[in-house]
């Protein structure tokens, strides 16, 4: 009984208020469900540097006591193609960007190029990481039963160890290279299965965009895409030197 | 002096609100595709207690083979996947997911005076994800099961074993998404959802447990998720990462592992501790006594709970050094445990108290967890616990904390807020003859594993020697009385759905904002959002509003 004058109120309450479409009906205002969501993403992010940070502990760990190793296993990437996937992945982060300022500033077509040009640089890495991979597959450095030791126990057969000026290990420490590349292969596979997802939302939003998503003045999904895509790139940056540079100040 | 607080309306004239969350929409759709938190709560409620039952069953079936030395009722193998698949089942998809997803997920909200959670979506999105975490887990049983422990130890679980580890470990890592997307959205909710005044020291404690719980669910779950992707990654194309005979090292998978597994046993306890803090409250009259204490104690809980995990590797080759330090930690825990029993134990001081269901659950759980918390003590120092360690004594020290613990928290919960969940009561007597029958066949099941341990009965086999065979025998006993325990709650909540006593707003008398709505709530949760004027537990306001709807309606 004593609600009934409380209804009759919160009923015109919600009459008076006009909302933008996008805003959730459980927000109070859309500044509200701003905060919340990019609070959100941030959270989502701490989740993925804790799974990521299980394998740079597992790096950190394995790099100390096989050093050698980890130089020799190093030895075995290319440091050109690597590069260039640093700088398509920086690039792509800064068409991303910019693909956030489009959003922000309501240009319909900026906003469909720079994302193009995210998900084509993205692609590219893809691409590169395929020939680096196929590269591992055909020398046998895939960890597991093919693996082979051959480059590492005799570089002078291998063109890239022979190039580093790899001396012979011994076995124990050769055989440790594998771990080397199952940290490799862990995490730029982790890395690259992120880029994957993100390529495949970069997709998604592309369409979208074009039929004029995004910049009506609500830009939270950009926004939030952009930080996901700016991670996976920190991500990389990291990977890079960790994986690609070990020896290279000596 | 009256021997219970409930007030119930009178039931010649009361009815169930015509509108509220359950009969807004109406078809399996519209709880299938909701994105009312409450709805959500009560699909979690079901499939979780579908899974308990699947556990609890599995469990009936170890008992049943410990009642003779012998390994006679199942194969040895078989013995090992019984245990595996019970432990799964009930870590994954019971305890983890208990309190939050159901009455976190209902209540949380409610108490910080928001309309829904954070994110709707997120929440059903979870609720998805522990779906298919779960059928992952009843394909890999009926598809062979499993036999690593529930602990999926390598190198056993990448190379010597040729059962469904990779179905598992998929499942484990789904459910564990579920677990993080839960505790994302209750951070999010916490900072960003809360009523005008409602500050963080207004806040119900339950809401302050969950959300020391829901940083752990979001810091360590990915953790274990990232060393389930190395186990299968290391059974499948052989990579090297936990592997010895290629330089990995084994106990860094025990490091990955309970970097999140000892953090989620906090996952699992520190919402049941929420629940308590609100039972004492309401049941003994009074504010929690130290409620800033308490609340920073679930914080101190979950930040010490990070740096205690080696003590489950004292036996595994770990150096002295890092025994010491792990041992240390393991015992600073215990202190801000302790901090909550004893302020829950002043708060009874001269409060109050009434017996009604919850709190009989809550002493069980004061009691019990008492006993499973100093006994954690001991397996905390290290040269107990090497003599301690796989026997016994860690499965009944697990089991107070957890069954005895958390399980309890959960009824006690379940109780308590039922009537605000379905609008009725549950009949009172029935429910109190439960609490006592969980309570007596948890110590009768329990408590003779302490004394198995101790005398060296190692865990994990299907037979043992002869001479401990009495003690077994109690403790087989003791899980028939308890499965009649849990049975009965399901038995008669089913029935209150329909013929219980129709609860009113506020049966309790309590404070809780959750409690001055209706019940069952809206689907918006309030008519108009609340302005919080006044601490937590403040059982003077109540009266005071008591008294302005009383001066209003006359």
């Amino acid at each position: 009984m004593s609600d009934s004058p409380a209804i009759a109120h919160g009923a015109a309450d919600s009459a008076v208020h006009e909302h933008p479409p996008y805003q959730r009906h459980h927000f109070a205002t859309m500044a509200q469900q701003n905060d919340a969501t990019n609070f959100a993403m941030w959270l989502f992010l701490l989740t993925e540097i804790m799974f990521f940070g299980g394998l740079f502990t597992a790096y950190l760990i394995y790099r100390n006591w096989y050093y050698p190793a980890f130089v020799a296993g190093s030895h075995q990437l290319s440091i050109p193609l690597g590069g260039l996937n640093t700088l398509l992945l920086i690039t792509s982060s800064f068409t991303m960007a910019m693909g956030v300022w489009c959003a922000e500033t309501r240009r319909k077509s900026g906003l469909v190029l720079c994302l193009t040009l995210t998900f084509i640089l993205g692609l590219g890495f893809l691409g590169i990481k395929t020939i680096e991979y196929s590269e591992k597959i055909e020398k046998h450095h895939v960890p597991g039963f093919h693996y082979s030791l051959q480059s590492f126990l005799d570089p002078a057969s291998d063109p890239a160890a022979k190039a580093a000026g790899d001396k012979p290990m011994a076995l124990d420490m050769a055989r440790h290279t594998e771990v080397y590349f199952s940290l490799y292969f862990a995490m730029t596979g982790m890395h690259a299965l992120h880029m994957i997802i993100g390529i495949g939302i970069l997709g998604f939003m592309i369409f979208r965009a074009r039929a004029g998503a995004y910049t009506t003045g609500h830009v939270t999904f950009v926004e939030n895409f952009g930080l996901y895509w700016h991670f996976v790139d920190i991500i990389w940056i990291f990977l890079f030197p960790l994986l690609y540079l070990i020896s290279r100040h000596q | 002096m009256s021997d219970t607080i409930v007030v119930l309306p009178d039931q010649r004239t009361a009815r169930i609100p015509k509108t509220n969350y359950l009969t807004k929409e109406n078809g399996l759709l519209s709880w299938l595709l909701t994105g009312d938190h409450k709805r959500i709560a009560i699909l979690y409620l079901i499939s979780i207690t579908c899974f308990f039952f699947v556990g609890g069953a599995l469990a009936g079936l170890i008992r049943l083979e410990l009642l003779t030395p012998q390994s006679d009722l199942m194969a040895t193998d078989t013995y090992n996947k019984v245990f595996t698949m019970h432990g799964v089942v009930m870590i994954f998809l019971f305890l983890v997911p208990s309190v939050p997803a159901t009455l976190g997920n209902f209540f949380i909200p409610m108490m910080i005076g928001a309309k829904d959670l954070a994110l709707p979506k997120v929440n059903l999105l979870s609720w998805y994800l522990y779906m298919v975490g779960g059928i992952l887990v009843l394909y890999t049983m009926v598809s062979g099961g499993v036999d690593t422990g529930w602990t999926f130890t390598t190198p056993l679980s990448t190379h010597y074993v040729n059962t469904n580890v990779l179905s598992t470990g998929l499942a484990v890592f789904v459910a564990g998404f579920s677990s993080i997307f839960t505790g994302l959205n209750f951070i999010v909710t916490i900072h960003k959802m809360r009523a005008p005044g409602m500050t963080w020291f207004r806040m119900p404690l339950f809401v302050w447990a969950h959300y020391a719980a829901s940083i752990l669910m979001v810091l360590g779950t990915p953790v274990l998720a990232i060393a389930i992707v190395l186990v299968a990654l290391e059974r499948t194309i052989g990579i090297g990462v936990f592997d010895p005979t290629k330089g990995g090292d084994p106990l860094l998978f025990q490091h990955l592992f309970w970097f999140y597994s000892h953090p989620a046993v906090y996952i699992m306890i520190l919402p049941g501790m929420g629940v308590i803090s609100e039972t004492i409250s309401t049941f003994s009259r009074k504010r929690v006594f130290g409620y800033t204490a308490v609340a920073f104690s679930s914080v101190a809980i979950a930040v010490f709970g990070f740096f205690v995990w080696a003590h489950h590797m004292f036996i595994m080759g770990i150096s002295n050094y890092s025994v010491l330090i792990f041992s240390l930690l393991t015992m600073l825990v215990a202190v801000p445990s302790a901090i909550k029993i004893f302020n829950w134990t002043f708060t009874l001081y001269k409060g109050s108290i009434t017996f009604e269901t919850p709190m009989l659950y809550t002493f069980g759980f004061m009691g019990l967890f008492t006993i499973g918390g100093l006994t954690g003590v001991f397996l905390g120092t290290s040269g107990t616990d090497i003599h301690l360690t796989e026997t016994y004594f860690i499965v009944a020290h697990f089991h107070f904390v957890m069954v005895g613990g958390m399980l309890m928290a959960f009824l006690a919960g379940i109780h308590f807020w039922w009537p605000k969940m379905t609008g009725r009561m549950y009949p009172e007597k029935i429910s109190q003859l439960a609490a006592v029958v969980t309570f007596i066949g948890f110590n009768l099941t329990f408590f003779p594993q302490f004394i198995l341990g101790t005398l060296g009965m190692p865990r994990r086999y299907a037979s043992y020697p002869p001479e401990f065979q009495i003690l077994n025998v109690f403790s087989t006993a003791g899980a028939t009385i308890l499965g009649v325990g849990y049975l009965l709650p399901v038995l008669y909540l089913t029935w209150s759905l329909k013929y219980g006593a129709i609860a009113g707003n506020n049966p309790w008398q309590a404070t809780g904002l959750e409690w001055q709505t209706q019940s069952p709530p809206l689907t918006e949760n309030f008519v108009e959002l609340p302005i919080m004027d006044h601490e937590a537990y403040d059982y003077d306001w109540l009266e005071r509003q008591k008294e302005k709807e009383v001066a209003s309606v006359g």
